[in-house]
């Protein structure tokens, strides 16, 4: 009976060995180590056998039943992972192809760049304004001491609606209005649409500002300077290189040009600057004590500083727009690149 | 303005690169935009002789010159009519270039050999004439380089000078500057005439009438006068300038206007009538034509001046043609006023005629200067002209302004404002270098400033500090950020609102456009909207651009479609756009017309795009409906109504609906009419929206109210229903949420289908119920009989069939 386990396992272990699908296996299973298996029948017979030999043999038929049990899972699972591999290469798919999007939109490039200037003023304490966009000759010119019959109208063509009243040329009169209404201090920020009557590739008869103040008790022209080097630096980078130059609003003074050396050319001089080397970018200056008169503050208690930036400009440098008409033609193949 | 080095080195002395110099100018508030190199476009041009001249055996106009360089003759073949013997003249060698990039070469001109070339002022650009060969001065030494005795090469600057600079519009005002930026010293040009004996009070006479306008007038006349073409030297300066010279008498009238400052203006004397001046105001439609050759009609207030019947120059601004210099003049009445700067500009503005002259006295010219220009100018027309001076000078001068200014300056004062310690000695100094005299007063620390009178800028301590601040350098000032507080900022409602909204729509696949406010005054007909309807009252641009660009819009849809048209139109069928911008109404005369903000929407094309897996279906009423739904949800706006009770007359009106929060309007959603969509050529469907920016900060909210979550299972139920077309799912909703059935959680249409095998006028709805109870599990019966009431009283209601239920 020894001899017999012995040979099945081996027939067995033959058998499992060339077995080549898993109901092969399942078969060799069945016909060994079923309900009816010949193991399973030859291990009922050691009942048989005499008492003395019992225990060897039955020793030795769980050994061979705990053999085949083990080769036939083992042979088994081999067989199930290559099914589950062949079936992962069936599954193959072409990853390069597009996948289901929803495509998210794209804000405008202007109110892109006009967040980006408004969250760092945000951070200095500035807080955003608005005014009408048609406005008083007053508020837009008078009260920002610009005169009529003044040559610094010249500065700016002006739409009109009728006699007094025009579409505003730039977003000062917001400031004119918050100090009317509010105490010092102030520190607020306007971006808003403004009109002026020219259409080129540099200019479109309507634009973006965005025009800042601050007023308080012993602000002053290095002030202006700090917060403006900040604000440009957050803009164009850490390292730019900045340079104020006196200029002439009529509602400010002194009043300052701010530059900012050339982006593409490093100061060299190209054609983007003009070969000047710099990119002017901001206008500014101490708020003029005449306005402060015409909004009732003090100009010997109070002092403060205005900018004022055209969003437009900066949009263009940062992206390298050449043409400033392509912000309002809404084209899709432009403003699908922002 | 432009400003030739040359000329300005005839009145400053200064060692700087025209670079450096431009950088300095700059940094002193007189912005440099351009350098420009000017020099000859000739090479090999030499001084020549005309030693023969005999004529060429084959051609009547040419003659056979020999044309001595000194060392050698050379012949050339001539046309010229004014060559004469012992001529000195621009000689172009072998190898010569001349403009338009020739190169001289030996020639055959009718069989006979030319070894170069005589050349006019027109050939070599350094004059208009072409008409002859150029002249030159007999002292030339024969053989030299023309560029180079010509002194050709200058360098021109490009100055924006700022509105408040008028002292800065001439040659003496940049060498003023300069001699202030670099401590040096101007030098004046001496000025001296010979008078003759005829007085000026003998040959005519000026009245002002209108001294407001014209507080100061001078002239003198000069007689004998040649008129010629300038000398070489003036032609250039005035060319270098931007200035084309006319004649020796026009020509020192600019000539003197760039070196002080002071437009003049020279009559011919025998076109004024009784020979005498009036300075009056205009009369109503007084007709004038001006030297531009183009006739005026006058309204009242214009400045004239006249002759003793009629107009002769529009003051400050043009002269007349009736009194022109002329060829033949031989008496000359030169003027040199001051008028008044706001007067001059309104004049200006109205006539639409800007000229160097206006340009100069609206923004305020010397008025000590007056004088000064009418004898330097009287000077260079005896040089140039010949002329003889009458004696004296006819100075009207009503309204004196001779007074000295005086401005009190506190140093403390200046760097308080500039944020600077500077010295009093700094700041005397600064002012003193800009020939401003500054006296102490008792009080340490105040001065009394005098600005000249060429200074019409400096009236106030500010401007004064401004000055200080420019010469010293604003680069001197250094940037603090030390004196700005800290300070907490809140955001208002409508910035955290729009940024949301940005930020919704952007990830529903809408992109941000930005139109113009401007639109084309048929919108609102193109557009269907009615007469009646506030919008149609649109505010008009009085000077607009453009007829479509001629009012302001008074909803964004019509520009959301606009642009889905040019896209269109450049292949681009699949759009999500969307605006946020103001519109406007017009309520009448004199007030400000109403603004208000809204954010306005346009869908059109293939939902998702055009992908290789997923046929994708075009946007209809529901893809729109969808974002606006997730819109107002995520904004937290509450309950929504989606009323068809009224919509937009550009809406399709079945196709469309009235958005409502409590009873507020927020705006409106729906198809386009296919009437505007067909007025617009548009080709595919096409869905807007418009919603009313300060309804939707009314009522959207950044607050949550966090809710239990039930732990317990939710028991579903579906019916059903065959029920009339015309009843629709948000009755349905209404009706089972007003049974008040508390485990009522959520009803959802599952399934709406019409067609076979559902009658006409009708519809089959799915319907799914969601039950669910926050204390416990509920038990099948409970569930029943809540569901049961609810299906009763929605067939009750609205007449309609169970046709089938799952339980």
């Amino acid at each position: 009976m020894m001899v017999q386990l012995e040979e099945l396992q081996n027939e067995a272990e033959g058998e499992i060995g060339a077995a080549r699908s898993e109901k092969e296996l399942l078969d060799i299973r069945t016909r060994y180590l079923g309900r009816r298996g010949i193991l399973t029948g030859l291990l009922r017979d050691i009942s048989k056998v005499s008492l003395q030999d019992r225990p060897l043999l039955g020793k030795k038929g769980n050994d061979v039943k705990d053999f085949l049990t083990e080769k036939i899972d083992m042979a088994l699972s081999l067989i199930r992972d290559a099914d589950k591999e062949e079936a992962i290469v069936q599954e193959t798919i072409d990853v390069t192809l597009e996948g289901r999007r929803i495509k998210p939109g794209r804000l405008h490039p202007i109110t892109q760049v006009k967040n980006e200037i408004c969250a760092i003023f945000s951070s200095l304490g500035f807080s955003i304004e608005e005014g009408p966009e048609v406005e008083r000759e007053y508020y837009n010119f008078e009260a920002l001491n610009i005169p009529d019959d003044h040559p610094a109208r010249d500065m700016q063509d002006t739409f009109y609606i009728e006699n007094d009243i025009l579409l505003r040329t730039h977003t000062s009169p917001v400031q004119v209005r918050v100090m009317q209404d509010q105490a010092p201090p102030i520190r607020i920020l306007s971006p808003g649409r403004v009109y002026r009557p020219d259409f080129d590739i540099s200019h479109t008869p309507m634009f973006h500002q965005i025009e800042g103040l601050l007023v308080d008790k012993g602000v002053c022209f290095a002030d202006l300077k700090g917060v403006l080097t900040i604000f440009l630096q957050g803009v164009f980078g850490k390292k730019t290189i900045v340079r104020f130059r006196p200029s002439f609003f009529p509602f400010t003074e002194p009043s300052a040009e701010i530059d900012i050396q050339c982006t593409m050319c490093q100061g060299k001089g190209c054609r983007i600057c003009g070969q000047t080397g710099w990119l002017e970018i901001l206008g500014a200056g101490m708020v003029d004590p005449n306005v402060f008169r015409n909004v009732n503050y003090d100009p010997d208690e109070y002092s403060g500083f205005a900018f004022g930036l055209g969003i437009e400009r900066v949009a263009m440098l940062k992206y390298g727009i050449s043409d400033i008409r392509l912000f309002f033609e809404n084209d899709w193949r432009f403003l699908s690149q922002f | 303005m432009l400003v030739s080095i040359k000329w300005l080195k005839d009145y400053v002395d200064f060692d700087l690169t025209p670079a450096e110099l431009a950088h300095k100018l700059t940094m002193a508030g007189l912005e440099v935009d351009g350098i420009e190199q000017k020099g000859p476009s000739f090479a090999g041009v030499v001084v020549g002789k005309i030693l023969s001249i005999a004529p060429h055996p084959n051609a009547d106009k040419l003659s056979l010159c020999v044309v001595s360089t000194g060392k050698k003759n050379y012949s050339v073949v001539c046309g010229a009519p004014n060559i004469k013997e012992g001529m000195l003249a621009p000689f172009a060698m072998v190898g010569a270039t001349i403009p338009g990039g020739y190169t001289i070469k030996r020639s055959q001109i009718r069989g006979e050999f030319s070894e170069g070339m005589l050349c006019s002022e027109g050939e070599l650009e350094i004059g208009d004439d072409s008409t002859g060969i150029m002249a030159l001065p007999d002292h030339l030494p024969l053989g030299q380089e023309l560029a180079h005795i010509l002194d050709l090469t200058d360098v021109v600057l490009d100055v924006s000078i700022t509105a408040n600079r008028s002292d800065c519009l001439s040659m003496i005002g940049f060498a003023r500057e300069i001699a202030a930026l670099t401590n040096g010293q101007v030098k004046y040009p001496h000025i001296s005439l010979q008078e003759g004996s005829d007085k000026v009070h003998d040959m005519t006479s000026v009245t002002i009438e209108d001294p407001d306008l014209c507080p100061h007038y001078t002239a003198r006349v000069l007689k004998n006068v040649k008129i010629a073409p300038s000398p070489f030297w003036m032609k250039q300066r005035l060319e270098a300038v931007g200035i084309r010279a006319i004649n020796n008498v026009v020509d020192v009238t600019n000539y003197v206007m760039m070196e002080f400052g002071q437009p003049l203006h020279a009559f011919d004397f025998r076109f004024l009538e009784e020979g005498r001046i009036v300075v009056r105001r205009s009369r109503q439609d007084e007709t004038f034509v001006s030297l531009d050759e183009k006739e005026r009609i006058l309204r009242k207030d214009t400045l004239m001046i006249c002759d003793g019947k009629k107009p002769a120059a529009i003051a400050g601004i043009m002269g007349g043609l009736n009194s022109e210099i002329k060829d033949d003049t031989e008496t000359v009445f030169l003027e040199s006023a001051y008028f008044l700067p706001t007067s001059i500009r309104k004049s200006a503005r109205w006539l639409g005629m800007q000229t160097d002259a206006s340009y100069r006295f609206e923004r305020g010219i010397d008025p000590q200067g007056v004088v000064k220009s009418l004898e330097r100018a009287a000077q260079l027309i005896q040089q140039t002209a010949g002329a003889a001076i009458c004696k004296g000078i006819v100075d009207e001068y009503p309204r004196k302004s001779d007074a000295v200014k005086t401005v009190s300056l506190r140093t403390s004062h200046v760097n308080r404002i500039l944020g600077a310690s500077l010295t009093d000695e700094v700041i005397v100094d600064t002012l003193t270098r800009l020939n401003m005299g500054v006296t102490k007063t008792g009080e340490q620390g105040v001065y009394l400033v005098h600005p000249p009178s060429y200074r019409v800028d400096t009236d106030r301590e500010i401007d004064l500090i401004e000055e200080i601040a420019r010469l010293v350098g604003y680069d001197q000032i250094a940037p603090r950020l030390s004196g700005i507080a800290v300070q907490p900022l809140t955001k208002k409602p409508k910035e955290i609102l729009t940024e949301k909204v940005s930020s919704i729509l952007t990830g529903c696949g809408f992109s941000e456009v930005i139109h113009y406010s401007f639109v084309t005054p048929k919108s609102c007909r193109i557009l269907n909207i009615p007469s009646a309807d506030k919008r149609t009252k649109m505010l008009k641009i009085a000077n607009p651009l453009s007829d479509d660009h001629s009012v302001m819009r008074s909803t964004l849809v019509y520009s959301l479609l606009n642009t889905m048209k040019t896209n269109a139109n450049n292949g681009c069928h699949n759009l999500k756009i969307f605006e946020i911008g103001k519109t406007f109404i017009d309520v009448g005369r004199r007030v400000l017309p109403l603004e208000k903000e809204y954010l306005s929407g346009l869908m059109t094309g293939l939902t998702f795009g055009d992908f290789w897996h997923l046929k994708d279906s075009p946007a209809d009423f529901y893809s729109l409906k969808g974002v606006m739904e997730d819109l107002l949800e995520t904004l937290k706006i509450s309950p929504v109504d989606y009323d068809t009770s009224q919509t937009e007359p550009y809406l399709h009106p079945g196709r469309s609906c009235a958005i409502f929060v409590n009873r507020d309007l927020l705006g409106f959603l729906g198809e386009l009419h296919p009437q505007v969509q067909s007025r617009m050529d548009l080709k595919n469907r096409t869905l807007v929206f418009e919603l009313e920016i300060d309804m939707l900060c009314r009522h959207f909210t950044d607050q949550v109210r966090y809710h239990e979550i039930s732990r317990y299972p939710s028991v579903t139920r579906d019916v059903s229903l065959l029920i009339q077309k015309n009843i629709d799912v948000a009755k349905i909703m209404s009706i089972s949420k007003s049974v008040g059935e508390e485990w009522l959680e959520k009803v959802n249409p599952f399934d709406i289908y019409e067609g076979e095998g559902v009658p006409q006028g009708m519809k089959s709805m799915g319907i799914r119920f969601s039950y669910r109870s926050p204390e416990r599990t509920l038990k099948d019966e409970e569930v029943n009989t809540a569901h049961r009431n609810i299906v009763n009283h929605i067939t009750r209601a609205t007449g309609a069939k169970i046709r089938g239920e799952n339980t």
